[in-house]
């Protein structure tokens, strides 16, 4: 059971906790990706529909790119309350995350669900270097992070004027996606950075749209970076991406994170140091990184995690199994609970602490959500529903609660508002 | 998240549109059924979860043994200051239900007493269910949306596509069935009884993180502090009124009222399971039935003449208190018949006596009438239901004639 609840998206009933839990964890890392979506997100079919939205100058309420990303976010929601490998898909929600692109910049919704079904899905398992690599050349990081618009001020566009270097994307690539500040970099290597990757953009009027290197926006002339130099064109912006995703600082802070999210929200520092050595020792694999969180001890001790509002949302619908013309709708559901999807207010991703998420509204908000999901659950044994959810982690207290609650409907609100089931 | 307006709104959207549709939205506790019925009578049914203590609603104050069996569970007498209304010389109405009173005196209401259902079981979810299907087993619809079925069809509405329409978050056993009920419910209901948030509060109180934050967050929507520490959620009488049944009994009757509107509700109300604490726990949720049958009498208006409402619950509750205060699972309870439409003014009771040897499994308020009986004469009487199709409404259940004589002809 804590297989499924720390490593998965929550039990589900018919799904018995599995005999042996490392080799059904290990078993979704060896085994492919099962995940198949409607609509199957690409980034030509999102751009051709944002470059027809812009030809038509359409206002955003009539935007085309907004209904394409309900259906993306709505199907991957949709996928992770079924998918037989929930803890590759817990790993596809964790990188997605450490590389956020949010709808918050419009644009971006017309790429995201192709974002991770084309630069994260791919990579959950491999080499990290090739994640970076795909995120950093993808239109949705391109455009949310602003560089399809970053022009060399000495390159051929640079020089004819209007637009200059913008640094967003590589300092956040520094800060957040690779090295962090740990490293001790400073502003001259972000700017450095920047100018290595002038030149990374889309390009929408090609057939199909995508990314594009733009010769003439591009920086000439080698660039500096932590000491290393790197050639111009787009080759050196991969070289220096490959010396990022490789760089020991780089091992240290996925490492972190891993631990962070999937075991405490204060990471033990052998721990960290343990799947560090494995990301350092394989040359950044994934899926060796992700074999080594599965051999934590820690990460067999129960509780520890709260579980995001996502998370919980997916954890108790998934504990319902409710026909789909009687699940609330998902995307309301997480977004009212203040986790909307692709929608994180900043290039840092959504929190993995407990204290960011356990605020007085958003408790009491969990439960209103809980009561209303329940009442939809007409005919759901709850005592049935208990043991499927949390097994072995439901507390004698909270059965107690369950078994002489005075409805379905009240019994209910208490398995899944109990302090158990906000745990992973 | 809440607020009046979207419910006014989506009110408005609904009943502009034709039937047919199934309507879901988040939270609630009403359903509302459109039948084709050639009828203009209304009919609301109430389900009252989590076993009301009939004898607290309706203490026989008259019955001498009553007083030795739950000396800490009585009501002021009539008379006194906070005492029970009189209900003719034998029972009294708990003080908290006036609007109920005013009916029975204006001879609106039936006062129904020693009923239950025909199951034995002491389990809230099991009766529930046996209480919704009209049955002494679990069915797979309920006795109301078999009776909108045998309901004779006006040609009218079947032409529009037979349209039963429903509404409200999931739609209680009570409505499911062959014919289609859709379901509505205003967002702003959708949260849980004080009890409930107060029982949920409690699982968290030893919980360093979600511990104070629950508490906090329900401090901020209005509930005290001293509340959430006395168990049970006794004292949490300051919920915010946006969550207000009174609010929903309101819409409900608005819609019943409206030309081509639907005709049938049911709707629930929760915060019954009283097993400590009764007297102080009891009083939020019967202010809020009385005052939900108030606001949809009002709300209602003329169409409160054409209407009956049948409040109903599990099962009653032990005759004697228990050691906290309360009473645990039990049999005989009360049930209430309100409306315009109602011959009431008088309590309906074939009383078994408290004393010694009368008690069911020596408990329990022993039932002398079967609500099915109850709920056949008013499916026949006021909605017109054939007799011959009351079998099928609620099977195995010949020896169990209608009441007669409950609405006015």
């Amino acid at each position: 059971m804590q297989a499924m609840v720390r490593f998965g998206l929550g039990a589900r009933p018919g799904e018995p906790p599995p005999s042996d839990p490392r080799g059904w964890l290990a078993g979704q890392i060896r085994a492919p990706d099962p995940t198949m979506l409607d609509p199957a997100p690409t980034t030509a079919n999102g751009l051709s529909i944002l470059r027809s939205d812009r030809d038509a100058k359409v206002t955003a309420a009539e935007r085309r790119t907004r209904p394409l990303f309900r259906a993306e976010a709505a199907a991957l929601l949709e996928n992770a309350l079924t998918t037989p490998a929930p803890f590759r898909e817990r790993l596809v929600w964790f990188w997605a995350n450490h590389f956020t692109v949010s709808v918050r910049r419009p644009a971006c919704a017309a790429v995201t669900g192709a974002f991770v079904a084309e630069a994260i899905r791919p990579h959950v398992t491999g080499r990290f270097a090739d994640m970076l690599l795909a995120v950093m050349r993808h239109p949705a990081m391109l455009l949310y992070l602003d560089n399809v618009a970053s022009v060399g001020p000495d390159s051929p566009a640079g020089q004819r004027g209007r637009r200059g270097l913008n640094e967003n994307l590589a300092r956040e690539c520094l800060e957040l996606h690779t090295v962090s500040p740990a490293a001790g970099y400073t502003q001259a290597d972000v700017t450095s950075f920047a100018r290595i990757l002038t030149g990374w953009s889309i390009d929408l009027k090609d057939d199909p749209p995508g990314f594009v290197f733009r010769v003439g926006a591009h920086e000439p002339g080698d660039k500096a970076l932590l000491g290393q130099s790197f050639p111009p064109g787009q080759q050196g912006g991969e070289m220096a991406l490959a010396f990022l995703a490789a760089h020991p600082a780089t091992h240290r802070h996925l490492a972190e994170k891993l631990v962070r999210h999937f075991v405490a929200d204060d990471p033990a520092p052998d721990e960290v140091r343990a799947v560090e050595a494995v990301l350092r020792d394989t040359g950044g694999d994934l899926g060796a990184a992700s074999l080594a969180l599965i051999d934590l001890p820690r990460a067999w001790q129960p509780g520890g995690k709260l579980r995001t509002p996502q998370e919980f949302v997916l954890a108790a619908l998934r504990g319902l199994d409710l026909p789909a013309d009687r699940r609330p709708a998902l995307l309301g559901a997480v977004g009212g609970l203040g986790q909307p999807v692709f929608a994180a207010p900043a290039p840092n991703g959504w929190p993995d602490r407990a204290a960011d998420w356990a605020a007085p509204e958003a408790m009491i908000r969990r439960i209103d959500w809980t009561y209303a999901l329940a009442g939809r659950a007409a005919g759901v044994d709850p005592m049935q529903a208990a043991e499927a959810a949390l097994g072995p982690l439901l507390r004698a207290e909270t059965l107690d609660a369950v078994r002489h609650a005075g409805s379905r409907r009240e019994a209910l609100t208490l398995l899944f508002a109990s302090p158990e089931f906000q745990r992973r | 998240m809440t607020g009046r307006s979207p419910t006014i709104t989506r009110r408005r959207t609904l009943l502009g549109l034709a039937g047919g549709l199934v309507f879901a939205s988040g939270g609630a506790r009403m359903a509302l059924a459109m039948a084709a019925a050639p009828t203009e009578r209304r009919f609301v049914v109430v389900i009252l979860r989590g076993a009301l203590d009939g004898m607290a609603a309706v203490p026989p104050y008259g019955d001498p043994a009553l007083a030795a069996l739950r000396p800490g569970l009585l009501p002021p007498p009539v008379g006194a200051p906070d005492g029970m209304r009189d209900l003719g010389g034998f029972f009294g109405l708990h003080p908290a239900l006036a609007n109920l009173h005013a009916m029975y005196a204006a001879n609106e209401a039936l006062i129904v007493h020693a009923v239950a259902g025909p199951y034995r079981s002491r389990s809230h979810f099991e009766a529930q269910d046996c209480l919704e299907s009209g049955a002494d087993h679990r069915m797979t619809s309920g006795w109301l949306n078999r009776a909108l079925s045998a309901m004779p069809a006006d040609p009218a509405t079947v032409a529009e596509g037979g349209r039963a329409m429903a509404m409200g978050v999931g739609v209680p056993l009570l409505l499911r069935g062959p014919v289609m009920v859709g379901s509505w419910a205003p967002q702003a209901f959708a949260a849980p009884a004080p009890s409930l948030y107060a029982q949920i509060a409690a699982l968290h109180g030893a919980d360093a993180l979600t511990g104070p934050a629950i508490a906090e967050g329900l401090r901020e929507r209005g509930f005290s502090a001293q509340a959430l520490a006395a168990s049970g959620g006794d004292g949490m009488q300051q919920g915010p009124a946006r969550y207000s049944f009174p609010a929903l009994a309101r819409d409900a009757g608005a819609m019943l009222a409206a030309p081509g509107g639907p005709r049938i509700a049911a709707m629930e109300l929760g915060g019954w399971d009283t097993h400590s604490a009764q007297t102080a726990r009891l009083a939020y949720p019967l202010g809020q039935l009385d005052a939900g049958l108030g606001a949809l009498k009002e709300a209602l208006g003329p169409a409160w003449a054409q209407t009956a409402v049948l409040v109903m619950t599990e099962f009653g509750r032990t005759a004697r208190m228990n050691g906290t205060g309360g009473t645990d699972h039990g049999t005989g309870t009360v049930a209430f018949v309100a409306g315009g439409a109602v011959q009431g003014g008088r309590v309906l009771a074939d009383w078994p006596g408290l004393g010694a040897g009368r008690l069911l499994d020596d408990r329990d308020l022993q039932p002398t009438m079967d609500l099915r009986a109850l709920a056949k004469g008013l499916l026949t009487q006021h909605l017109g239901v054939p007799a011959a199709a009351l079998g099928a409404v609620f099977p195995a259940s010949d020896t169990q004639a209608q009441a007669r004589g409950l609405v006015r002809v």
